[in-house]
């Protein structure tokens, strides 16, 4: 199998097919062409849209296809980042770099602030977490600035419960997902109908999968957050994962800190997101990697989906990304 | 590298979740984490083998109850092609759900028991897969191991298979014998059967030709989103951003826009990564225009010699699917390529039996799960093409105007 075979033209001819063959889109811009008809819908049909940006790939992949979707015009929509506090620091420091070069309009959202205002409380225990947290700040800013479409980039081959959920993702007053009450969707006409107070959460990245956000960041020649790169870190194993060091999180009597070549598959909070040993320092290295791996992306590196078998799905009903 | 989305419908049963199952297992698509955690789950429940359906059934209440409920999106990828998977169950109260799942299939496989036969499941999937035009239709004759690998089986199913579907419009339909259990002819050919000299499942999946299936012959561009910069970069630009939704526009083609029947031509097609020379169906893209005229989001660009029919009395084909039902002058939201209407229900001719196709012509109303073929008026002019023709633009959603659940998907039919 060599799933992880770059395609970088446009257009694939394929031989002796004819006319319709020479008139026949790769993977990635067939992906792309339908990612950026789901974002121009969205802001052609809503008062108040808002894209969420977390300075992971999914996030990153999702707002070029949102300047693709109006260039040579702007973004017509702000985009959202909610802070846990918890954040590592290289990926704050990317996340307003790259809202700054591209002159959008970025709000922040803050657990902490959530917490000084008495909506949220800190986890107590072993192991305490923001996770959760961020769904009460998420909804407070969806209904503080009354947005009525969120765009998120989860994919479908992230998670189980993911799988079943449409691209159009509606939410009642509460914020709620109820998964078996969801919408028909056909073809590719949206109903993001609605009524005050309710919104729709929005997923253009829903047939994207892991290896296809690596090969369009190679392609495209995205930049994203140094620690997605191998580099040398302080970590110790917990729950079979590679946790890093840090002003959030520390090591227990028993769990020995070492100093190794690792990554990050994804980006959450550093409390709750682990490493992989790698020494993929490019993004080929990288593809190679993840069209090699045996473990998903969310199964190797977050603590926040092993809570229980429908963890995931649990967190989505009441509000979660 | 391609994109195929295919369709699989059925109960578990079948052996689709076991097909299912394999073609991600052998394609490596399943990963050591979800097969573990389906071990543990199936080791938990009791269950004598690791039931691979609770991969694809992702909610807490599929697994509670052991069925699916949801139409489930999974995806693998061989050298040759991605594939998505629409995953829907199979019973006669989820047939909304495989109208979703077809709605956007390049191909559908229908599966059938060797030791059974054709049964009301499997015509009522192939008559859904049809209705919905999938281009391609795949028969896999499943549990080939239980019936000795045995020719005259597998051929008497495709006669009589093939008998049915003379009743329906399937453009491509290939008949292959399998064992999803023990691999035969999924990934590999099979020895078992030296009498099938067809391809593997997987190689079919590979090779089968879906370039053409697109309409390449009639432009069609539903426009979305004006941009207009009103930027010091580019003072005066003014683009039409959609996507091409039936054949290819090419810089200099001469076009008319509806409604206004104004002609004007193409002067340029810009992408963010630069301009085009032409632009095809699925490609999204801003179209620049020579003339300065007025267009707005729901207008459709065409060509002056092609145009889509022009109407407000429109006859489909309506699937329905919620749980309220549609009767003769019900008003309902319509959405058609990038407009949005009201629409009131006319006629309705007649419900259609999706197991026998027998037309039951004194209905009155739709319920859940109803397929029918209703007229309907609407607030506003429509420019559309026959479903047959075109599957974008010949496709339409209805929504209830109090609570705004989708509660219909309907195909036109028109003079082709």
């Amino acid at each position: 199998m060599h799933p992880c075979r770059l395609i970088s033209a446009v257009v694939e001819h394929s031989s002796g097919a004819g006319l319709a063959g020479q008139y026949q889109l790769s993977n990635l811009r067939a992906i792309e062409a339908e990612s950026i008809h789901i974002i121009r819908e969205v802001a052609a049909e809503f008062e108040r849209p808002v894209l969420l940006f977390s300075g992971g790939k999914d996030s990153v992949v999702m707002l070029r296809l949102a300047q693709k979707a109006f260039w040579p015009g702007r973004i017509p929509f702000p985009v959202m980042h909610i802070d846990t506090g918890h954040n590592f620091p290289e990926v704050l420091e990317f996340r307003d770099r790259t809202v700054s070069e591209l002159g959008a309009n970025l709000l922040v959202a803050s657990v902490q602030a959530s917490i000084d205002a008495g909506r949220s409380v800190d986890e107590v225990g072993p192991d305490p977490s923001r996770n959760r947290l961020q769904t009460r700040t998420l909804l407070d800013a969806i209904a503080e600035y009354k947005f009525d479409a969120v765009f998120g980039g989860a994919r479908r081959d992230e998670e189980k419960a993911r799988a079943k959920e449409r691209v159009y993702s509606f939410r009642d007053e509460f914020g709620q997902w109820d998964p078996k009450n969801q919408r028909p969707e056909l073809w590719s006409l949206y109903n993001g109908r609605h009524r005050a107070g309710e919104h729709i959460r929005v997923f253009p990245l829903s047939d994207w999968t892991e290896l296809d956000v690596w090969q369009y960041v190679g392609e495209e020649g995205l930049d994203l957050p140094s620690i997605y790169y191998a580099h040398r870190r302080e970590v110790f194993r917990r729950d079979g994962m590679l946790i890093s060091t840090g002003p959030y999180v520390n090591a227990r009597e028993d769990e020995e800190v070492v100093e190794t070549t690792v990554r990050y598959r994804t980006v959450g909070d550093m409390t709750c997101t682990g490493a992989v040993e790698s020494s993929a320092d490019s993004v080929d290295d990288i593809i190679l990697e993840v069209a090699a791996s045996r473990l998903t992306e969310r199964g190797a590196t977050r603590a926040d989906d092993r809570v229980s078998e429908a963890a995931m799905e649990d967190r989505k009903r009441e509000g979660y990304f | 590298m391609e994109l195929l989305r295919f369709a699989t419908a059925g109960s578990v049963d079948d052996g689709k979740s076991t097909l299912i199952g394999r073609l991600l297992y052998d394609s490596k698509a399943i990963f050591e984490d979800q097969l573990e955690a389906v071990e543990r789950v199936s080791t938990q429940r009791g269950d004598d083998y690791t039931d691979l359906a609770l991969l694809t059934d992702g909610l807490r209440a599929e697994r509670e109850q052991g069925i699916t409920i949801d139409v489930a999106y999974r995806y693998f990828a061989t050298p040759a092609r991605k594939f998505i998977i629409a995953d829907t169950p199979g019973h006669i109260q989820y047939t909304r759900n495989m109208v979703t799942g077809n709605s956007t299939a390049d191909l559908t496989i229908v599966l059938v028991d060797a030791r059974v036969g054709i049964v009301e499941q499997t015509r009522r999937h192939a008559f859904l897969a049809s209705l919905l035009r999938v281009p391609h239709l795949l028969v896999c004759v499943n549990k080939m191991d239980l019936v000795d690998f045995d020719q005259a089986v597998f051929d008497s199913i495709r006669e009589e298979f093939t008998a049915f579907a003379s009743r329906l419009d399937v453009a491509d339909m290939t008949f292959i014998p399998i064992s999803a259990l023990q691999g035969d002819n999924v990934v590999q050919r099979s020895a078992n059967m030296p009498w099938y000299e067809g391809a593997s499942l997987l190689h079919h999946l590979e090779q089968v030709y879906i370039a053409s299936d697109r309409n390449l012959i009639d432009p069609r561009f539903p426009v979305q989103w004006v941009v207009r910069p009103k930027a010091s970069s580019h003072p005066d630009y003014r683009g039409y951003a959609g996507r091409v939704d039936g054949g290819v526009f090419r810089v200099g083609d001469e076009v008319m826009v509806l409604p206004s029947g104004l002609t004007t031509t193409v002067s340029g097609i810009d992408t963010f990564s630069g301009p085009v020379e032409e632009a095809f169906d699925p490609m999204s893209v801003t179209l620049r225009l020579a003339d300065d005229i007025d267009i707005s989001r729901g207008d459709m660009i065409c060509r002056p010699h092609n145009r889509p029919t022009v109407g407000q009395d429109l006859d489909a084909m309506v699937c329905w699917m919620t749980d309220r039902p549609v009767k003769v002058g019900d008003f309902l939201a319509l959405k058609h390529t990038t407009r949005w209407v009201r629409a009131v229900v006319r006629d309705i001719h007649y419900r259609l039996d999706v197991n026998s196709l027998h037309r039951d012509e004194a209905a009155t109303s739709l319920g859940l799960n109803d397929v029918g073929r209703v007229s309907l008026r609407v607030t506003q002019p429509l420019f559309y093409d026959s479903y047959r023709r075109n599957r974008q633009t010949g496709s339409f959603i209805l929504a209830n105007e109090d609570n705004n659940v989708t509660a219909g998907a309907g195909m036109l039919l028109g003079p082709d």
